[in-house]
């Protein structure tokens, strides 16, 4: 027993200190966190994207010797989708290296818990189509960057798009079937707004946490049969969702996801009977675009690829690709303009607010019929606000719409009133833009 | 030889009923508190501060609520988390509702509540024992859950069901560096602990532990069970309401619901029963295992220069983790506290054992 104790005393000392050291700078590189969930509930969905932005960031230091010319080093930190993990993770790889260039938790809960830690510690945060609908308000929320489109976006697009279909909502039903977290929360506000104007019936059912017990959810939408289902899930809700769907024979093709609720873990599990199901994309899937091309020649034939090969192009891969190209095209633009070639978070904000991707730059990086233009602004965090309907056929997505852009004459006061309703509560004085 | 009591005469009453009555141990315990309160803002970096030593001191609070319920009354809760939910939400809309009242008082107010709405499922407990107790706490754990989550009234009607503290202003003093977050949470889990260990020694404390072991006898010599049970729900419910007012202003700073989850109550309840039920020690010793353990076991890999994937460690994190609580359950069943008195009792034989 004396052992024992000395041992665990041992242990118990050796693993402060072993926590509170830091490992030595290391010269010429910029730190690049990221926040991975590869375990737990939502590792389905978390794996995908974790391992693109890893083989994008590998591709780009094998390819070009990182960005400018400095290399990039990765650090994964699982948050397994929890906050308090989240919360440890940022604050363990924050001050790595040089500093952190930015955060991307993937994580609506932790990008709340992050929101008021990023302007104390000058880091930036992107959250590419989630996060906090009102920080695309750039005067209020300075440190934050839902680019390519938050969650109203999408409610807005969806809105336009049945509209569309089902020429007119006058009388109509809609059902919104949501994570019951900040995640799926969001939307609610515009969808509600949305009825009023259009004159559709509104309800919003919750589904719990990880989202496996939706029995009760689908038998009220088989009471209500509601003409539009929309799906705001994550992990294994959304197959579940669908398996609930078949079960109480409600139709896929009258389903719509969110982007976090169309890609191939969702439909896959769900097999044959997900044929129909459709969902925003905020890009194609696919690996035939040039920026696989490189991935799959400097890094998966060097035998250093983060998943399988096959498994490149999957949709929620490719957004991981998309959210690191445009983390590091904030970093070049933030090198340009510091003239620094080692940045840190403080500059790489500077570097998302005049971050530019112009059709040329796009087809330079590879990324051509990816992503389209976006221009960031100190007004505009959000940069892009489009996205596509796409549907599954059993075997892959099919695109089954142009794309679509969110009413911005709609949406832009309401997240202003949102963001000054938010900076009067945090004593925030809004920057002013040129 | 060094841990030894000899020659230490106690010649009056307070010496005796003194809390730490040996010199040695309380050199310790001023050691100790000079090495957190002092040693430790010295050396510590932001990380440690705010990533484990923080946490680590809030939940300790929060297994002192829980150790005075489950450790020194023997009423099993599983409803610790829902009361550090209604503490944080209390705090909260006081803060937001009545601007007028200081922080500190705010704090104060939402114990109170919490303590009240633990009384209120404590009724429960004049009945029934034992399992089919925790179960009738469980149902706090699901109203608080669900209140939260559908009262929209609680989060002041934000869209996403997501609410942000206000600054920490304390009487002018503006709590917002980690070191000064550091030294709030260590003076409340301080003032905690000698209140704790105050309460369990006094008339109170006993009539609590005359209840936990064994009811009918202690209400033949005349302790009122519902008096003393009710007290036990009302000072841990205080107590845990005021470790979530920490969690959720000092450590997250913006939170949702999910963060006072069913996982918190059985986080909390793992911490008192590996920590040592019945001490205020284990509690420290069980929070400190179950929230610094997991992390320390994540980065290990790392720093002793293995790469291993992420997902491998995460789930070499669980498993380890989960094996050292089963073995710890089996190779000492009443917790770090007792581990550390075997100690105590080997350290006064030691050199020369018999």
């Amino acid at each position: 027993m004396r052992f024992q104790l000395r041992a665990s005393i041992l242990a118990g000392g050796a693993a402060i200190a072993l926590l509170s050291a830091q490992p030595p700078a290391v010269a010429e590189s910029i730190f690049y966190p990221h926040l991975v969930y590869r375990s737990g509930a939502y590792a389905p969905n978390g794996i995908p994207f974790a391992n693109g932005v890893a083989d994008y960031v590998a591709m780009i230091n094998a390819r070009d010797g990182g960005v400018g010319g400095v290399k990039i080093e990765l650090e994964e930190c699982e948050t397994g989708y929890a906050t308090d993990r989240g919360v440890e993770c940022y604050e363990r790889l924050k001050t790595k290296g040089p500093g952190a260039i930015a955060f991307s938790p993937l994580s609506t809960g932790i990008t709340f818990a992050l929101t008021e830690k990023v302007p104390i510690d000058k880091i930036p945060l992107q959250t590419m189509g989630y996060g906090r609908s009102e920080s695309a308000d750039g005067r209020v929320f300075q440190w934050n960057f839902p680019l390519l489109g938050t969650y109203w976006s999408a409610a807005d697009i969806l809105i336009q798009h049945v509209a569309k279909v089902s020429g007119g909502l006058k009388g109509k039903k809609i059902t919104l079937v949501y994570h019951d977290s900040p995640y799926g929360k969001e939307p609610i506000p515009v969808l509600q707004d949305h009825a009023q104007k259009h004159g559709y019936i509104f309800e919003a059912i919750p589904v719990t946490h990880p989202g496996v017990e939706q029995k009760a959810a689908w038998l009220k939408i088989r009471q209500t049969r509601p003409d539009f289902v929309f799906l705001w899930g994550w992990g294994v809700m959304n197959s579940t969702a669908i398996k609930e769907a078949v079960a109480v024979g409600y139709p896929r093709n009258q389903m719509y996801g969110v982007w976090w609720a169309a890609a191939e873990p969702d439909v896959r599990p769900a097999g044959e009977d997900a044929k129909g199901y459709q969902g925003l994309a905020l890009h194609p899937a696919g690996a035939d675009y040039p920026v696989h091309k490189d991935i799959l020649k400097y890094v998966y034939d060097a035998g250093k690829g983060a998943g399988k090969r096959e498994e490149v192009g999957e949709v929620l891969y490719n957004r991981g690709v998309i959210d690191a190209m445009l983390k590091l095209e904030a970093v070049r633009t933030a090198q340009k303009l510091t003239g620094k070639k080692v940045v840190n978070g403080a500059d790489v904000r500077l570097g998302y607010e005049n971050l530019e991707l112009t059709a040329e730059r796009i087809k330079e990086l590879g990324f051509e019929g990816l992503v389209t233009p976006l221009k960031v602004s100190c007004r505009d965090h959000e940069g892009a606000r489009k996205a596509r309907i796409h549907q599954w056929d059993g075997q892959k997505w099919v695109f089954v719409s142009d794309w679509i852009e969110a009413d911005t004459s709609y949406l832009r006061p309401k997240v202003e009133a949102a963001a000054a309703a938010y900076a009067k509560e945090k004593n925030i004085t809004p920057a002013t833009c040129p | 030889m060094i841990y030894r009591e000899t020659g230490q005469f106690r010649t009056s009453y307070a010496e005796d009923q003194a809390i730490f009555r040996l010199r040695q141990d309380k050199i310790g315990i001023a050691v100790i508190l000079a090495i957190a309160w002092v040693g430790i803002p010295l050396l510590a970096d932001e990380y440690l501060l705010r990533a484990i030593l923080i946490p680590f001191l809030i939940l300790s609070v929060g297994a002192i609520g829980l150790n005075l319920l489950l450790g020194y009354c023997g009423q099993i809760s599983l409803g610790t988390g829902a009361f550090m939910a209604i503490g944080a939400y209390a705090a909260y809309n006081l803060a937001l509702r009545v601007p007028a009242l200081p922080l500190l008082l705010d704090f104060f107010l939402a114990g109170l509540i919490a303590a009240a709405v633990g009384v209120l499922f404590g009724l429960p407990s004049l009945r029934i024992k034992g399992l089919y107790l925790a179960v009738a706490t469980l149902a706090a754990q699901f109203f608080a859950d669900w209140a939260f989550l559908r009262v929209p009234w609680f989060t002041n009607y934000t869209p996403s069901g997501s609410v942000t503290a206000p600054a920490l202003d304390f009487f002018g003093w503006v709590v917002d560096t980690p070191l000064e977050k550091y030294w709030l949470c260590l003076a409340f889990a301080c003032l905690t602990a000698i209140l704790a260990k105050n309460l369990v020694r006094s008339r109170i404390g006993r009539s609590w532990m005359a209840i936990r072991d064994m009811d009918i006898a202690a209400e033949i010599i005349g302790i009122r069970p519902m008096t003393a049970k009710l007290s036990a729900f009302a000072v841990s419910s205080f107590v845990a309401g005021g470790a979530g007012v920490l969690w959720a202003f000092v450590h997250l700073g913006s939170w949702e619901p999910l963060a006072f989850s069913i996982d918190m109550s059985f986080r909390l309840l793992f911490m008192v029963i590996i920590g040592g039920m019945g001490s205020i020690l284990g509690s420290f010793l069980g929070a400190a295992f179950i929230t610094v353990l997991p992390i320390f076991l994540n980065q290990a890999p790392a720093l002793v220069g293995i790469q291993l994937s992420t997902a491998m460690v995460s789930h070499l994190e669980f498993m380890i983790f989960g094996a050292l609580i089963v073995l710890f359950l089996i190779w000492e069943p009443h917790g770090l506290a007792r581990l550390w008195q075997i100690g105590k009792e080997k350290m006064r034989l030691w050199p020369f054992p018999y």
